[in-house]
């Protein structure tokens, strides 16, 4: 198509449109045998006029989806230790590093080192465990929240709670972050706890325990979270799907 | 800024023409399916595999040895490696039937997958992700066990782990029914509307996928989309599709045809125009016309697709030009656009032209000021040039054509005198009823509008071509009415 040569400025120009032109119809326009008659157009979903778009839509798709099934190259470095105290996993691919912390660190209850898939569930634990006000408020209301994202039940019992998860959600009922107390002494020091725990069985690290025994009295005042806004040098684009990495070290 | 995708260099192992004979196969694979009404389905999710499998067949005591070993094995690369190797395995579809039917596989893999041993737990996902491909409905739904814990990982930090999360619940969720009415109640609504607040990219545009595949579920309209429509996804959506530098291509072509899934299936449109839907697309329309100039060959016709779909769905609900109505919606930058888009279909894809032209008709059928801006811009040249490619586009550039042509004799002025007679009468020598009829009433529009334009009729031996399709039922009555206005004048 030959465009005025204007058009092109006009995209850039600024917005606005010129006074339209007064409209003037004559009742005899499409009228009959004549039946033309102006009229915006709806497509629905599975209409013979799209199949084109679709159909480009899906080849790629194709494409993409080949690209994802492919598991990544990972960035070889040298051989480090994770930083956190009584941590002591070593690492050789700084993916690796980077999920290792964001699994077992980043949403980590700092007075007994129980680690979280996500700060909301770390929060709950924090309130149900850590919390004595809770344990108080708990005798006279529902405080056991749903533990699904978006939903605001709240329950009397821990195991009420559990009961609607799996009729209402479809949880199982063995759900990891909802398991029962496992019979547990004072708390130990955090540093061995943690590496005792790293030696240890790996299903008791991620709970959610729902009836705490005695336990130190919560102090508000500081957070419990440690923060996850760590870079690593990748930066927040990089993705499971980056290509060309190299292997500077092998 | 537009960050294109990074193309994945793959090795050739055969040459181009052998390239573009696979690609046709795909497409008529795909078209066909389309018609039957199943375009989403695993078997034509990934492309087909070249050759046969790669992954070496396992038997079922070394699927049990390496189950055992990731398990409970004293060292940590041990572990690790067993699990890789058992997810070498998994590729292959035998052994993925012999993994399910191993007792307690599943759950030890779910185990694993929610274990404290970060790598294990990503390799563990690896294993669901293989699974979750599969096309036996029997080894995919195996994997449901493990769909509360890909949830609710969602929230988490890890974006590789997310990412990967993501892709396997996308392929659950094509798999059937009764997967997606396990997803709904365990909470995959929220759980995407909290997982969308994410910078990543890759995260994004894994969780643009998973959303567009729900919404193309034959239930969606009513099981679905009213609740996406509730959330705060439908806004999250439209920021990500914001022109800016912080646009991504890949991101917001998969909310643009979420988008899409959403407003043809006419479920509550009135919402996403409150959250802004139409001044986000046009916006995005404008920026696409004009990087479209800029850039050459970056796929943003995937992104130009969607959003002239969703523009035109949504125009057909508001009344284009009324009191209070927007400015966006009588901005002629919006038809500068159209027409550069247009173009770059012309060159790149011209099967999209049928869809510029839609949005064009919607865009002028009730407005008097786009209908006044296609002439003050002089793209009447332009559209006439587009009526020789086929019957559709034909057929949509006459309606256009009339959209302005009944606007009354203000309008008409501009159509005549000027080279749309003649084009006009070429059409009527070919052969399509529909064709034809257009533009026959067209013709009714300017010879009413505009009388002086029949005497150019004549000259141009108008009669003789009226005369061609006088016998045929559905122009008849048309054909007898303009050769009497004719001769008359």
């Amino acid at each position: 198509m030959l465009f005025p040569p204007a058009l092109c400025a006009r995209l850039a120009g600024a917005p606005g449109a010129a006074e339209p032109l007064p409209v003037e119809r004559d009742p005899t326009a499409g009228a009959a045998p004549f039946r033309f008659v102006p009229r915006p157009v709806r497509f629905p979903r599975d209409h013979e006029f799209f199949e084109d778009g679709d159909v480009q839509r899906h080849l790629y798709l194709q494409d993409v989806l080949t690209q994802v099934s492919e598991a990544p190259e990972k960035s070889m470095v040298p051989e480090f230790t994770c930083q956190v105290a009584g941590c002591c996993q070593v690492f050789a691919a700084l993916e690796d590093y980077q999920h290792h912390y964001h699994m077992l660190h980043a949403n980590t209850c700092s007075l007994c080192s129980r680690a979280f898939p996500s700060g909301h569930l770390l929060d709950i634990h924090i309130l149900e465990w850590h919390d004595s006000l809770f344990q108080i408020l708990a005798q006279r209301q529902d405080m056991y929240q749903c533990l699904v994202e978006g939903c605001l039940e709240k329950f009397k019992t821990s195991q009420d709670r559990k009961d609607h998860m799996v009729r209402f959600h479809l949880y199982p009922a063995d759900f990891r972050f909802d398991k029962p107390k496992t019979s547990r002494g004072p708390a130990m020091p955090v540093a061995a706890d943690l590496l005792a725990r790293a030696l240890q069985d790996d299903g008791a690290a991620m709970e959610v325990c729902s009836e705490p025994t005695a336990l130190p009295p919560c102090t508000r005042t500081y957070n419990h979270r440690i923060p996850s806004t760590v870079c690593f040098g990748q930066g927040a684009t990089r993705g499971f799907k980056s290509s060309k990495k190299k292997n500077k070290h092998h | 800024m537009w960050s294109g995708r990074q193309a994945r260099f793959r090795p050739l192992a055969c040459g181009v023409e052998e390239l573009r004979r696979r690609r046709r196969e795909r497409e008529a694979a795909l078209r066909k399916a389309r018609r039957e009404q199943h375009l989403v389905s695993k078997r034509l999710l990934r492309e087909d595999a070249e050759g046969p499998c790669a992954a070496e067949l396992l038997r079922e005591v070394e699927v049990q040895q390496f189950l055992r070993l990731a398990q409970s094995g004293t060292d940590e690369k041990e572990r690790e490696k067993a699990l890789v190797s058992l997810r070498r395995g998994l590729q292959h579809p035998e052994t993925q039937q012999t993994f399910i039917r191993l007792e307690g596989s599943v759950r030890t893999l779910v185990g694993l997958l929610t274990s404290n041993r970060a790598l294990l737990q990503l390799e563990a996902a690896r294993c669901l992700h293989e699974l979750s491909h599969s096309e036996q409905s029997a080894v995919a739904e195996a994997c449901l066990p493990a769909t509360s814990y890909l949830l609710t990982y969602l929230s988490g930090h890890s974006s590789d782990f997310i990412e990967l999360c993501l892709y396997t619940l996308g392929n659950l969720i094509v798999e059937s029914e009764a997967v997606r009415k396990q997803l709904l109640p365990q909470g995959i609504v929220p759980a995407l509307a909290a997982c969308i607040q994410s910078p990543y990219v890759a995260v994004l545009e894994a969780l643009g996928y998973v959303l567009s595949q729900l919404l193309q579920a034959k239930e969606a309209p009513e099981k679905i989309i009213p609740s996406i429509l509730d959330s705060t996804l439908p806004q999250h959506m439209l920021r990500l599709m914001q022109p800016g530098p912080k646009l991504n291509l890949g991101v917001a072509v998969e909310f643009a045809w979420c988008l899409h899934y959403i407003t043809c299936s006419q479920v509550n449109n009135a919402v996403l125009i409150t959250h802004g839907a139409l001044a986000t697309l046009v916006l995005l329309l404008l920026d696409l016309a004009g990087t479209v100039q800029r850039v050459d060959d970056a796929g943003l016709e995937l992104l130009a697709c969607p959003v002239l779909r969703c523009l035109s769905n949504l125009l057909a609900e508001v009344p284009v030009e009324s009191e209070g109505e927007e400015m966006q919606l009588r901005d002629e930058r919006v038809m500068a656009a159209l027409f550069i888009l247009l173009q770059f279909f012309l060159q790149k894809q011209p099967s999209l032209l049928p869809e510029g032209l839609w949005l064009l008709n919607n865009l002028t059928a009730n407005s008097p000021t786009f209908c006044t801006s296609l002439l003050s811009l002089d793209l009447l040249e332009p559209l006439l040039q587009l009526l020789p490619l086929s019957n559709v586009v034909c057929i949509l550039v006459l309606t256009v054509l009339c959209n302005v042509a009944e606007k009354g004799p203000a309008y008409c002025q501009r159509l005549w005198p000027g080279p749309l007679l003649s084009c006009v009468l070429n059409t009527l020598t070919l052969s399509d009823t529909e064709v034809v009829g257009q533009s026959l009433e067209l013709l009714q529009l300017l010879f009413l509008y505009q009388p002086e334009a029949i005497q150019d009729f004549l000259q141009q031996s108008g009669l003789q071509a009226l005369e061609q399709h006088q016998e045929e039922a559905q122009l008849r009555d048309r054909i007898r009415a303009l050769q009497q206005t004719a001769i008359h004048a």
